[in-house]
C-alpha cells in the first residue's frame, strides 16, 4: 500500500505569504487567549492542595460544595475529573495546611454525604515550590530552544537553523493557546509535552532542510525555491506517514491513559499537528525569507592545508 | 550479497539476547511479603536464619526469602501467612524488628543473585507517600557561628585571658572577640590558636580597642550548607528506618541546592512519619550557675555574664552556665524505661568525646547540680504566613551529681509519650539543621493499580496500531519494522531494569513515545528505500541507499529529541523526571533497532539471495 505513489508537487514556496498569515493569526490568538483569558494552571505551579476522591456512585457535586462550606472548608473547588464518579478538591495554598488531615477532612465531610467514598490522592504544594517550578518550566523551554540552536547551528547554516527555531517557537505557542482555550489544566507533565513536542516538531524540520542540503548539491541548476519545494514535497509522505502513526499512539494514550495523562496527551495533539504544518509551511520559508541560498549549503572546502603533513 | 558486515549482525543478536536476560524478571510478577529492618544495623545471614526457624516452627513457610541492603524480604503466597508471619516475628523478637508490610517480586533467588531486579515502579503506579523537605541551611550556618563563639569563650577562659566579650554577627557570617587591652589580645588570640590550628582570624580594632575576627568564606559558608543537607539525609534515613516506624523501602535523596526528597512506597498514613521526621528535639546537659539568684535574674531581666535564664516545665526559672557540657548529638543509644525508681526515664550512652567531657564534669563537680535542658525547635507560619521559627527550651531535670559517671546514665522526668519519642530522636541523631515540609503527595494504591491498568492500556493499543499500520503499509518491511519495535520495547524494558529507574506513568508515556520515535526512524528508511526504486535503482542497491541516506536525518532528528529529554531530566522534578529518563533511553535504544536491528533482519531475509526481483515494501 502506498498513499503517495507520485511525488506530489505543492507549490509551498509560492504560496508562502498564504501560510504565514495562517501562523500570524494561530501565534496573535495564542498570545490573545493567554493574556486575556489565562492559563489554568494546575498545583505545580500555583501551589495549594489537590484532595482526589472516588465515589460508589456518581454524587450530586452541589450538595459536596455545601458540605464542605458547612464544615468550613472555605474557597474549595469542586469538580469532576475523568468519569463522574471521580471528583476532585481543588484549595488555594494555605501556610498551615497539614495535607494528610485536609484529605482525612475532606473524606470525612464526603463520607457524611456518600458512604463508600474512597480517597484517591492527596498533594500538597507550597506556594514557593509552585513558584519555583513555574518558573524552571519556563528556564527548561528555553534552555530547550538554546540547545536545540545550537545544534542546528552546528549542523546546518546560520539561516536555516534561524528559521527552524522561528517555526519551532510556533508550535509551544499554539500549544499554550490551546490549553487557555480549553482551560485545561497545565502543569508540569503539560510542560513535559511541549519540550517532546519541541523535539519533535524539530525533527521534522531537520529532515526537510537535510533533503534540500542534499538537493542542493546534487542538483544545481534548480533555484533554492525550487530545490526547497522538490525537497519538501519528496519528504512529505514521510512526514505525513510518521505524523500519522505517532498520533495514532498519541491518540491511545489520550483515551486510555486515564486522567493523569490527559492534558498531557492532548498538548501532543495539538503540538504534533501544529509542529507537522510548521515544518511543511513555515520553517523553510522563513530561510528563504532570511535570504538562504544555495550556495549556503554547499560544502565548504577547507582552505587550510592539511595540518598533519605540516607537522615536523 | 548486500554486503553488511557479520559482526554488526552478531552484535545484534548479543544485545538482543542480553536484552530479553535482562528483562525477563519483570515477567514474574509480585506477591506478599514482609520487610525486616534493623535499627542502625543491617539484617544478617544469623537473623534469616533465626527469623526462618521461628516461621518454620509455626507452620509458616515463606515462597521466597532474600537479604538486599541490609533489609530482609520474605515472601508468603497468600495474604493471611504473611499477617500471620508479622505477628509471628513480632511475638517472639520484640522491638528488635521494624516489620513493614509490603510487595515483593516472585524472581527466583539465582537470578537475584545474578543482581536482575524488575522494573521499579514509581509512586503514581504503587501508591505511597512524596514528601519533600526544605533545610534551613541559613540556620545552620548560624549554628556553626554560634560553636565557634562558645569554643572561643572556651579556650579564653581556660587559657584565663580577660576580653569584654565575644560577638556574632550573623548576617555578616563573622564572629568576633574584642579584647580589653593589647596584652590580652595577644595572649588570647595565641589561646585561641592554639585550640584551633587551622582557623585564619583577622586582627582588626572595634571601637578603639583590639579584636579579633574570623569571617566565614563563601567556601566555608557552602561546605557548612551542604553539610548541613547530607548530615539531614543521614538523619531522616535512621529515623525511617527505626522500629518505631515500619515503612518498607523508604528513598532519601537529596533535591537541588537545599531540599530533600523522601520517598515511601506503599504508606498510607503519612502522620506519624512526618511528626517525627520534621522533629529537632534534642538534648543539652548544663551546670546549673548557683552563686546567682534565677528568682532575680527573672525579675529584672538582667542576666549574669556567662549564665543564661531557662525555665523549668513547672515555669521556675533556673540560671544555667552557658558552657555546655554535652550536647545530643553526643549520644550514641537511647532507649526508653517506663518503670524506674524515678519514673519513666531515657537511659543513654555518650560517644567517647562526650563521655570524657561528662567525666570531667561530674570529678570537677561533685555534690552541684546538673540540668537536662530539652530544646524543640518547630516551624510555623505567623499571620503574615512568614516562616517563624520558635524554640522551645526547657529544664526537664535539675539533680545533684552525686557520683563520677561518663558514658552511660539515665535522665528521668519525662512523660511515656515524649520519653519514646525523646529516645528515638536522640537515637536517630539530630537534625543539622531545621526542615520545613515545601511539598506531599500521597497516592492511594488504587488509584496506583489504575494507573497501571491505564498505563498498560494505552500502550497496548498505541502500540497495536503502529504494528498494524506498518504491517499493511510496508508489508514485509513493515514486519521487520514491528519484530525491531517489538525488540526496541524489550530493550528498553532492560535498561529500566539494570539502572534501576523508575517506571512512572508519564515514563509509560514516554515508552509510547519512542515506539512513535523508532517507527519514524523506520518509515524515513523505507521511504527512502521507495523512493530509490521510484528512480529505478536495483532493489539491493536501493536497500543500501535507503540504510545510508536516511541516517544523518535519523541522527539529526534523535539528537533534538534528546536535547529536550536531557533538560527535561535537568529541570523537571517527581514524575516528569521519569518521563525523560525513558525517553532518553528510548531514544538510545530505538536509534539501534530501528537502524543496526532493522538493517541486520533485512540482512538475513534478502542478503543471503543471488538476486533480488523484487522487495516486499
Amino acid at each position: 500500500m502506498e498513499f503517495f505513489h507520485k511525488v506530489t508537487r505543492f507549490p509551498f514556496m509560492h504560496t508562502r505569504k498564504v501560510w504565514y498569515g495562517l501562523s500570524a493569526a494561530l501565534i496573535i490568538a495564542s498570545i490573545g487567549l493567554v493574556v486575556f483569558r489565562g492559563l489554568n494552571l494546575g498545583v505545580d505551579f500555583t501551589g495549594g492542595v489537590v484532595v482526589e476522591t472516588n465515589f460508589t456512585q456518581a454524587p450530586n457535586i452541589e450538595g459536596l460544595r455545601t458540605a464542605l462550606q458547612k464544615a468550613g472548608v472555605a474557597n474549595a473547588q469542586v469538580q469532576v475529573f475523568g468519569s463522574s464518579r471521580d471528583i476532585l478538591v481543588r484549595l488555594p495554598p494555605d501556610p498551615n495546611a497539614k495535607g494528610d488531615q485536609i484529605g482525612a477532612h475532606i473524606l470525612e465531610v464526603f463520607t457524611a454525604v456518600a458512604p463508600g467514598v474512597k480517597l484517591q490522592s492527596t498533594a500538597v504544594v507550597g506556594p514557593q515550590v509552585g513558584q519555583e517550578l513555574f518558573v524552571k518550566g519556563g528556564w527548561a523551554l528555553f534552555a530547550t530552544l538554546v540547545l536545540i540552536l545550537i545544534y542546528v547551528l552546528f549542523r546546518f547554516t546560520p539561516k536555516l537553523a534561524l528559521g527552524a527555531i522561528l517555526a519551532v517557537l510556533h508550535d509551544p505557542i499554539c500549544v499554550i493557546g490551546f490549553f487557555a482555550l480549553s482551560q485545561m489544566t497545565f502543569d508540569l507533565t503539560a510542560i513535559a509535552a511541549i519540550l517532546a513536542v519541541i523535539g519533535y516538531s524539530l525533527n521534522d524540520t531537520v529532515i526537510v532542510f537535510d533533503r534540500i542540503r542534499e538537493r542542493a548539491r546534487t542538483a544545481r541548476r534548480l533555484s533554492i525555491s525550487q530545490v526547497i519545494d522538490e525537497s519538501i514535497n519528496q519528504t512529505l509522505s514521510r512526514t505525513l506517514m510518521t505524523k500519522l502513526v505517532t498520533l495514532l499512539v498519541v491518540l491511545a494514550l489520550l483515551f486510555f491513559g486515564g486522567e493523569t495523562l490527559h492534558a498531557f496527551s492532548a498538548a501532543l495533539v495539538i503540538g504534533i499537528l501544529a509542529g507537522t504544518y510548521s515544518s511543511i509551511y513555515i520553517s523553510s520559508a522563513l530561510a528563504l525569507d532570511l535570504g538562504l541560498r544555495t550556495d549556503d549549503l554547499l560544502e565548504r572546502k577547507s582552505t587550510k592545508p592539511e595540518e598533519v603533513d605540516g607537522l615536523p | 550479497m548486500i554486503a553488511y558486515p557479520r559482526w554488526k549482525i552478531a552484535l545484534v543478536a548479543i544485545v538482543l539476547l542480553l536484552g530479553i536476560f535482562l528483562a525477563v524478571p519483570n515477567l514474574f510478577g509480585e506477591e506478599n511479603a514482609l520487610q525486616l529492618a534493623r535499627d542502625r544495623a543491617a539484617v544478617i545471614d544469623s537473623d534469616r536464619t533465626a527469623v526462618e526457624k521461628i516461621l518454620k516452627d509455626s507452620g509458616v513457610t515463606p515462597s521466597g526469602a532474600f537479604l538486599e541492603q541490609g533489609r530482609l524480604t520474605l515472601r508468603f503466597s497468600n495474604k493471611q501467612d504473611q499477617l500471620k508471619a508479622r505477628d509471628l516475628i513480632n511475638e517472639a523478637r520484640p522491638g528488635q524488628f521494624t516489620v513493614a508490610l509490603s510487595q515483593a517480586s516472585r524472581v527466583p533467588e539465582w537470578m537475584r543473585n545474578l543482581g536482575l531486579s524488575p522494573v521499579k515502579l514509581g509512586l503514581d503506579l504503587r501508591g505511597g507517600v512524596y514528601l519533600v523537605y526544605q533545610v534551613d541551611v541559613q540556620g545552620a550556618v548560624k549554628q556553626l557561628l554560634d560553636r565557634h563563639e562558645q569554643d572561643f569563650r572556651a579556650s579564653l577562659r581556660a587559657a584565663r585571658v580577660p576580653y569584654q566579650d565575644v560577638v556574632v554577627d550573623y548576617p555578616a557570617d563573622r564572629v568576633r572577640v574584642l579584647f580589653n587591652d593589647a596584652d590580652g589580645f595577644t595572649k588570647g588570640k595565641a589561646a585561641i590558636l592554639a585550640d584551633n590550628r587551622n582557623m585564619t582570624l583577622t586582627d582588626t580594632t572595634v571601637g578603639g580597642a583590639p579584636a579579633l575576627e574570623l569571617k566565614l568564606t563563601p567556601q566555608d559558608i557552602k561546605e557548612r550548607e551542604d553539610y548541613a543537607v547530607q548530615q539531614n539525609i543521614v538523619i531522616l534515613r535512621n529515623r525511617l528506618n527505626s522500629p518505631e516506624l515500619a515503612v518498607s523501602e523508604p528513598q532519601v535523596a537529596r533535591q537541588g541546592v537545599d531540599r530533600i526528597a523522601i520517598q515511601l512506597p506503599g504508606l498510607q498514613n503519612s502522620a506519624e512519619v512526618k511528626k517525627i521526621l520534621g522533629k529537632t528535639a534534642t538534648l543539652e546537659f548544663r551546670m546549673v550557675d548557683e552563686s546567682n539568684n534565677p528568682l532575680e535574674a527573672a525579675g529584672t531581666g538582667r542576666v549574669p555574664l556567662g549564665s543564661k535564664l531557662y525555665y523549668t516545665r513547672d515555669k521556675q526559672p533556673v540560671l544555667l552556665k552557658r558552657d555546655v557540657v554535652v550536647t545530643g548529638d553526643q549520644l550514641t543509644d537511647a532507649s526508653f524505661q517506663p518503670n524506674t525508681q524515678d519514673g519513666p526515664a531515657v537511659s543513654v550512652s555518650l560517644d567517647a568525646r562526650g563521655a570524657a567531657k561528662m567525666l570531667k564534669n561530674t570529678q570537677e563537680n561533685l555534690g552541684h547540680l546538673m540540668a537536662v535542658v530539652f530544646i524543640d525547635r518547630s516551624r510555623e507560619k505567623n499571620a503574615q504566613g512568614v516562616d517563624v521559627d520558635r524554640t522551645t527550651e526547657e529544664v526537664i531535670n535539675r539533680a545533684t551529681i552525686r557520683g563520677v559517671f561518663s558514658n552511660n546514665f539515665m535522665i528521668s522526668g519525662v512523660n511515656p509519650i515524649e520519653g519514646r519519642e525523646l529516645a528515638l530522636l536522640l537515637r536517630a541523631g539530630g537534625l543539622a539543621a531545621p526542615l520545613t515540609p515545601v511539598e506531599e503527595r500521597a497516592i492511594g494504591p488504587s488509584l496506583g493499580q489504575d494507573n497501571i491498568d491505564k498505563g498498560v492500556h494505552a500502550m497496548v493499543f498505541g502500540m497495536l496500531a503502529a504494528f498494524i499500520f506498518m504491517a499493511v503499509y510496508y508489508k514485509v518491511f513493515g514486519l521487520i519494522a514491528d519484530l525491531t519495535l517489538a525488540a526496541n520495547v524489550i530493550l528498553l524494558t532492560a535498561l529500566l531494569s539494570l539502572l534501576g529507574a523508575a517506571l512512572t506513568l508519564p515514563g509509560i508515556a514516554a515508552v509510547v513515545l519512542t515506539v512513535g520515535m523508532a517507527v519514524d526512524a523506520n518509515i524515513l528508511i523505507y521511504e527512502r528505500i521507495r523512493e530509490e526504486l521510484r528512480i529505478g535503482v536495483s532493489p539491493r542497491a536501493a536497500i543500501t541507499a535507503g540504510f545510508d541516506r536516511a541516517f544523518s536525518a535519523i541522527f539529526d532528528s534523535n539528537v533534538t529529541a534528546f536535547i529536550a529529554g536531557l533538560v527535561l531530566w535537568l529541570f523537571g522534578a517527581g514524575a516528569v523526571r521519569g518521563f525523560a529518563v525513558v525517553l532518553m533511553l528510548g531514544i538510545v535504544t530505538s536509534m539501534f533497532t530501528a537502524v543496526m536491528g532493522s538493517r541486520a533482519l533485512v540482512q538475513v531475509i534478502y542478503g543471503g539471495k543471488r538476486k533480488i526481483d523484487h522487495l516486499s515494501i
